[in-house]
C-alpha cells in the first residue's frame, strides 16, 4: 500500500463559505473581489460586511487582474514540507488597480529580477479538482 | 490615525514586579521535561526570588496554548485562585500581562499574579513548522490557511520578511543594518553566561555569509528555537514594599493591535503595528518620553522587527531605525542599549518573558557584566501574531 505524507501535499484553502466563493471564481478564470453595493468599496480578504460603511450587501466584482508588486520575499529554504521542491519561490503581495492587495506568487520570473513596483497580471493555476489559485506574471 | 486615548493613569506605579525566575536554556538534547514541568521550575524560582509561597498566588496569566491556569494552580497548590486569563497576543502576551496583572492587583481582583511561559521550542514542536504541524495555532488562522499557506507563506520569517522588504524599499534600510541588530544581540550574549550564544561571537562577515532563509532574512536574522521557561510575579506597590527584593514599578503599560490584525496584506499603513498606538499611550501613562529611557528590551523575533519597534515606539522616527541601530547605537554604551541579555536572537526564545525578567534584573542593578550603569527606567516590548504589540515602562523602586 502506498503511503503519502499528507504534509507533502500543497496546503489548499478550505473550500467553504466566502473562501469557496472567491476560489470558485478563480476556477472560472476570473479574479473577483467583494465590492460593497452600498458604498462601492472593494475588499479582500472576503468578509461578511463592509468595514467602511457596515453594509452586509456585496457583489463579486471582476478585477482587471492588473497590479504592481507591493512587497515580496524569496523563500530559499522551505519551512513547510509541501514546498521543499518549490524553492526558490517568490511570495508576493500584489496591489491591484482596484486598490486591494493579495498574497500570491509571481511565476515565470527569476527571483533576482523581481522588484517592488513591477507591473504584473493575474493568471490561474489549477491545483486540484476543485481548487484553482490566482498567480501573477510579469507584464 | 486616531488620537491617543487617555492613558490608564490610575494604574501608574500601582503595581510592581517582585519576583523573577528562569530555567537554564538549551537546544540539544532538549530539556527532558514537559512544558508544564519546565514552566513550574521557573515559577518555583520566581517564588523563591520574591520570598512568596505558592499558596500566595491567587492570579495566573498563562501564555496562549502552553498550559491552563487550572493546571498551574493544581500543581502549585494555589487553593485560592480567583483571577485567571490568557491574552491571545502571541509573543506580545507576557508584556501585555504586565498591565493585566497591574489591573488585577490595583482593583483588588488578585493579590499576587503569576505570569509564566516556557516551552520545548527546540526539542518539541518547532515554530517554523507551525503551519505543517498545527495550522490552528497560526495567527489569523483562517486567513492564513485560505489565503497565505497555498502560496507558501507558511512561517513567521515569511510574514515579517514582507514587512522588512517594504521598509528597505521605502526608507533605504540596508541589510547591514539588519545585521547590526543581530551583532548587537550577539555581543550582549557574550556577557551573559546563561545565553545560548555566549562564547560564539559574530561578525558582519559571519552575518552576511549566513544562508538565506527568505530574503531579506538570513539565518542570522532569525531568533533561536530553544527549550526553556521564565516567570514573573506582580503585586501591589504596598505589598511590594514588604517583600524580599527591590521592587520594580510598572509606570506605564499598554497593548494594541494592527488593523486588520488577522491580515498582514491589506494594512493601509503597512508598518503600523499594535505598538504604534500602545507606545504613546504607555509613555503618557508614565509621564515620560522615549528620551527618558535608560535601556530597552525589544521583542526580537527577527532583526527587522527590532528596527520597526524602535520606530513605532518613538525612539526614532519612521525610516530612521536602520541608522539608529548602526555604529553600536543599541549596544551597551550606545544611545539605547537593547536586549542586554542577548534577546531571542542570541540568548534564548523565552516567549518574551525573558525580556521582562532581564528588565527587572537591570533595574535591580543585578545584571552583572552587562549592567547598564545607573539604570532607573527601562522599556520592554512584546510582538506577536502578525504585529500585535505591547509595551511597559518600568522603574526602579516602589
Amino acid at each position: 500500500m502506498e503511503h503519502t505524507d499528507a504534509r507533502l501535499v500543497r496546503p489548499l484553502p478550505l473550500m467553504d463559505g466566502l473562501a469557496k466563493q472567491f476560489y470558485d471564481w478563480c476556477a472560472r478564470g476570473e479574479l473577483r473581489f467583494q465590492r460593497c453595493t452600498r458604498c462601492g468599496a472593494f475588499r479582500h480578504i472576503p468578509r461578511e460586511l463592509c468595514a467602511k460603511c457596515g453594509s452586509f450587501d456585496s457583489e463579486w466584482a471582476r478585477s482587471s487582474g492588473r497590479g504592481t508588486v507591493f512587497t515580496f520575499t524569496i523563500v530559499a529554504r522551505a519551512l513547510h514540507p509541501a514546498f521543499l521542491n518549490a524553492t526558490p519561490y517568490a511570495a508576493v503581495i500584489v496591489e491591484l488597480e482596484e486598490g486591494v492587495r493579495i498574497l500570491s506568487n509571481v511565476v515565470d520570473c527569476a527571483p533576482g529580477e523581481l522588484e517592488i513596483g513591477m507591473p504584473v497580471q493575474v493568471g490561474f493555476e489549477r491545483q486540484a479538482d476543485s481548487v484553482t489559485l490566482p498567480v501573477f506574471r510579469r507584464c | 490615525m486616531a488620537p491617543t486615548p487617555a492613558p490608564a493613569s490610575t494604574l501608574k506605579d500601582a503595581a510592581c514586579v517582585v519576583g523573577i525566575g528562569e530555567t537554564a536554556v538549551c537546544r540539544k538534547p532538549g530539556s527532558g521535561l514537559s512544558e508544564m514541568a519546565l514552566q513550574l521550575r521557573a515559577v518555583a524560582a520566581a517564588l523563591e526570588d520574591a520570598g512568596l509561597e505558592a499558596r500566595d498566588i491567587d492570579g495566573i496569566l498563562p501564555f496562549p496554548n502552553l498550559g491552563r491556569a487550572e493546571a498551574f494552580a493544581a500543581s502549585l497548590g494555589c487553593e485560592n485562585l480567583r483571577f485567571a486569563a490568557t491574552l491571545n497576543l502571541g509573543g506580545a502576551a507576557p508584556v501585555a500581562a504586565l498591565r493585566m496583572a497591574a489591573m488585577a492587583v490595583a482593583s483588588g481582583c488578585a493579590t499576587h499574579v503569576l505570569v509564566p511561559a516556557g516551552w520545548n521550542g527546540f526539542s518539541g514542536a518547532r515554530t517554523r513548522e507551525i503551519s505543517a504541524t498545527d495550522s490552528e495555532a497560526i495567527p489569523g488562522a483562517v486567513v492564513a490557511r485560505d489565503y497565505y499557506l497555498p502560496f507558501g507563506l507558511s512561517a513567521p520569517p515569511h510574514w515579517y520578511a514582507l514587512m522588512a522588504r517594504r521598509h528597505m524599499h521605502e526608507y533605504g534600510t540596508r541589510e547591514e543594518q539588519l545585521g547590526a541588530v543581530a551583532i548587537a544581540m550577539r555581543k550582549h550574549a557574550q556577557l551573559n553566561p546563561g545565553a545560548l550564544m555566549c562564547g560564539k561571537p559574530m561578525t558582519m562577515a559571519d552575518y552576511l555569509a549566513s544562508p538565506m532563509i527568505c530574503a531579506p532574512y538570513r539565518l542570522l536574522d532569525c531568533c533561536l528555537e530553544t527549550d526553556g521557561a521564565a516567570a514573573y510575579i506582580v503585586t501591589s506597590r504596598e505589598r511590594a514594599r514588604d517583600l524580599r527584593q527591590q521592587p520594580v514599578s510598572i509606570m506605564g503599560a499598554a497593548s494594541g493591535q494592527p488593523y486588520p490584525a488577522d491580515d498582514i496584506v491589506n494594512r493601509k499603513d503597512f508598518h503600523r503595528t499594535g505598538l504604534t498606538s500602545a507606545a504613546p499611550e504607555a509613555f503618557a501613562m508614565a509621564g515620560l518620553t522615549p528620551a527618558d529611557v535608560d535601556f530597552a528590551q525589544i521583542y526580537d523575533c527577527f532583526t527587522f522587527e527590532v528596527i520597526q519597534q524602535l520606530e513605532e515606539a518613538g525612539f526614532c522616527r519612521r525610516g530612521e531605525g536602520g541608522a539608529f541601530v548602526e555604529h553600536g547605537g543599541i549596544e551597551l554604551g550606545g544611545r539605547l542599549p537593547v536586549n542586554t541579555h542577548g534577546g531571542l536572537l542570541s540568548q534564548a526564545h523565552l516567549l518574551g518573558v525573558g525580556h521582562v525578567t532581564e528588565a527587572v534584573r537591570q533595574l535591580r542593578g543585578a545584571a552583572g557584566a552587562r549592567q547598564v550603569a545607573d539604570a532607573e527606567v527601562g522599556v520592554v516590548t512584546g510582538w506577536g501574531d502578525f504585529g500585535d504589540g505591547s509595551i511597559a515602562i518600568l522603574r526602579r523602586g516602589a
